[in-house]
């Protein structure tokens, strides 16, 4: 009985175990800014504080880690289903065209009750329905979803540019940008909100759109552990030759997974459109599709996870240009480098130090139980 | 007692340089996406700060942005700080010296590439077309095959108005002449693909292009290489890049935001600044094309004489050159 290891409790697995990756990235980063010659303590005081120390950095930093959930969610559904979607990017810009034409067409004539439903529904279709086209290839053609997806990023940005060019921008400027919509085409942002109590923050471009945020973190799980689908998804997740014997269609639970995931990212261009920028315009993805993956990773695929790693993501984001800011000689590319560091360490190399806590952890349990045991 | 009085010399300098600048005088930038070493627009800016800096020792504080909303985060901080004049660069930065410019109305600022019509911004816009044109004569002139190619980098109206006052001059030059156009990529990292730019100028030799202008900040790298490995000619853009391949580079468009950021610092801090829309072409040698030690063999008497001629026209209103941007057409 001695013997036989112990997996790792619940919280170590997922509470310590990410604290000491990101301890491990913010280690090496610090040896990198050491590098440059200046001092990683203080650099590391600067991305704290810029992150969390005041209100308008912490509208920054949840506004980013809004982006985060949506295209975490994204990854995380169609994860549990077996399926690797590295095409946030895409569904969230062509989601975003969704969010942006149903404004242009109809800001004039409804009330912002109306339009912010509308919103969210074009944004969730725009982003299903070009999910769907790679699901249908890799359901029923065999086209493998990775290839497919990445592809389709590309796909989208020629898409967005052409119409934006071309179509939808607004005549007589320089800027390949659609017109302002109407007030009513617009989500209020949070200092706004805060206004209207009478309390006053600084200015930041989170809106409205995080409720929806963590609306979605509550429905997706709903769906994935108490619905049916969630079931099959994830079934077919674990092993797709059993799920079919047991008589679910692989073929549809991927359609479903990668339309719901596609929607989800799509709701990046609610955040973004609707809710900071008021109107059509280029790269508003600006690699968010892609750092969800990193977050789903290191949130475990798990609503809850994904937003503690939506909210280091963020202040990552926000803590690194606040730091670039500051701090003239560490440059935007050095800030890339220490977030690149951070998805190692707690991405790609989540599970390295699990297998050495595992032997510390069996050996301390085992030193703490053994004299009882010798006595008996 | 000599180097006791060089350092209080040397300590009063300091003093006054930075008394001056911390109550007066702080200049900032914020540079776009492609960063400041994108080896053509951005970089223009930066050397034009840099001229400033190293003249006057003043230090100006500076911000690469790499997504759309901290355009306005990094503006706003600036002003926060009571920077001023603040230089927005791109086009892109419109909406954000737009607002930041309204909420701040006692700091001076600049965009640069866009106007903002606000009487505390300062923007400059540049004839493009105008310079394009005479680099596109001079491409038609050199041509020996009939055919001259254009590499834009992302398909964005400013970057077609390069492309149409190029094919305009070049038709001027040879009405029988074929101009291929081709764009980069429709992604911000179409301003540095290189490798991207050697194949697309390597598909334009195959059709029989034999000069190329690159319009695609640092693709364009790959373009002259490409040419310069195929033996036939490139032009340049934004800032001289003649020395880069002498005897590969026919010439360069040049687009001077280097002197717009210098002049802006430099009027601030003598006092000089005006606000208002400068909208710089080959009268304001806003734009213009770069005639060095370089380039000197492959220019002959002819096409200087006659691009000379052309520029005196154009300056003079005897040649209309068509900016795309105002109608979104290119005349044929």
């Amino acid at each position: 009985m001695n013997d036989t290891v112990k997996p790792l409790p619940r919280w170590i697995d997922v509470g310590l175990i990410p604290i000491i990756n990101v301890s491990i990235a913010l280690l090496v980063s610090g040896l990198v800014i050491l590098a440059v010659g200046e001092n990683p303590i203080e650099a590391t005081k600067v991305m704290i504080t810029g992150a969390f120390g005041y209100d308008e950095g912490v509208g920054y930093t949840l506004y980013y880690a809004t982006n985060f959930v949506f295209t975490g969610l994204a990854v995380a559904i169609a994860f549990h289903a077996g399926l690797f979607n590295i095409g946030g990017e895409g569904q969230a810009y062509i989601g975003g065209l969704g969010v942006g034409l149903a404004m242009l067409l109809l800001d004039a004539s409804m009330p912002a009750v109306l339009l912010v439903p509308i919103a969210i529904l074009s944004a969730a279709l725009f982003g299903g329905l070009y999910a769907a086209v790679p699901a249908y290839l890799q359901a029923y053609r065999g086209s493998h979803i990775v290839i497919t997806t990445i592809m389709f990023n590309f796909i989208a940005s020629a898409i967005m540019v052409y119409l934006m060019v071309n179509v939808l921008i607004n005549p007589g400027q320089q800027s390949p940008e659609s017109r302002e919509f109407s007030d009513a085409a617009q989500l209020p942002f949070m200092h706004e909100i805060f206004g209207w109590f009478g309390v006053t923050i600084a200015h930041s471009p989170l809106n409205l759109s995080i409720v929806w945020a963590l609306i979605c973190c509550v429905l997706v799980w709903v769906f994935i552990w108490r619905t049916k689908w969630g079931y099959e998804i994830r079934t077919v997740g674990f092993n797709e030759t059993a799920a079919s014997y047991a008589g679910i269609k692989p073929a549809r639970v991927i359609m479903l997974s990668m339309c719901i995931s596609g929607g989800l990212a799509g709701f990046v261009g609610l955040n973004e459109i609707l809710g900071v920028q008021h109107r059509l315009l280029l790269n508003f993805t600006a690699g968010y599709g892609f750092t969800g993956i990193a977050v789903s990773l290191m949130g475990r695929n798990h609503p809850f996870g994904i937003v503690l790693a939506s909210v280091l993501f963020g202040a990552l984001y926000q803590g690194g240009a606040e730091l670039a800011f500051e701090i003239p000689t560490i440059t935007r590319e050095m800030v890339v480098a220490i977030q690149g560091f951070v998805i190692l360490f707690s991405g790609a190399l989540a599970y390295m130090i699990t297998p050495w806590m595992t032997w510390l952890y069996n050996r301390l349990s085992r030193s703490a139980v053994t004299p009882v045991e010798a006595e008996g | 007692m000599k180097f006791l009085l060089k350092v209080v010399a040397v300590g009063a300098m300091l003093l006054t340089t930075f008394g001056a600048s911390a109550a007066e005088f702080k200049p900032a930038v914020v540079f776009d996406m492609g960063g400041k070493f994108d080896k053509s627009f951005n970089q223009s800016v930066f050397a034009g700060v840099e001229k400033f800096r190293k003249e006057t020792g003043i230090k100006y504080r500076e911000f690469e942005v790499t997504n759309e909303t901290q355009r306005e985060q990094a503006l706003r901080k600036m002003a926060q700080r009571g920077h001023s004049p603040i230089i927005g660069v791109g086009f892109a930065q419109a909406p954000a010296i737009k607002d930041i410019a309204t909420e701040y109305p006692d700091l001076k600022f600049a965009i640069i590439d866009s106007v903002v019509d606000l009487p505390n911004v300062q923007s400059y816009i540049f004839k493009e077309q105008e310079g394009s044109y005479l680099v596109g004569v001079l491409a038609a002139m050199a041509s020996k095959t009939g055919k001259v190619g254009y590499i834009g980098g992302m398909d964005i109206p400013m970057i077609r108005a390069f492309g149409c006052g190029y094919e305009q001059g070049a038709r001027m030059a040879n009405p029988n002449i074929e101009v291929i156009h081709n764009m980069t990529g429709s992604t911000p990292s179409a301003w540095n693909d290189p490798g991207r730019g050697s194949e697309l100028s390597k598909g334009q030799f195959d059709r029989g292009v034999d000069v190329i202008y690159a319009a695609a900040g640092g693709t364009g790298v790959g373009v002259y290489q490409a040419a310069k490995d195929s033996g036939k000619l490139a032009i340049g853009v934004d800032s001289n890049q003649n020395h880069l391949h002498p005897g590969t580079m026919l010439t360069s468009m040049l687009k001077r935001v280097d002197v717009a950021a210098y002049n802006t610092f430099k009027s601030a801090m003598d006092g000089t600044w005006k606000a208002g829309i400068y909208n710089l072409g080959l009268k304001e040698d806003g734009v213009g094309w770069a005639l060095d030690e370089h380039n000197r063999a492959l220019i002959t008497p002819a096409m200087e004489a006659k691009v000379e001629q052309i520029r005196a026209d154009i300056i003079a209103g005897k040649i209309a050159v068509h900016d795309y941007r105002t109608d979104n057409k290119c005349p044929k």
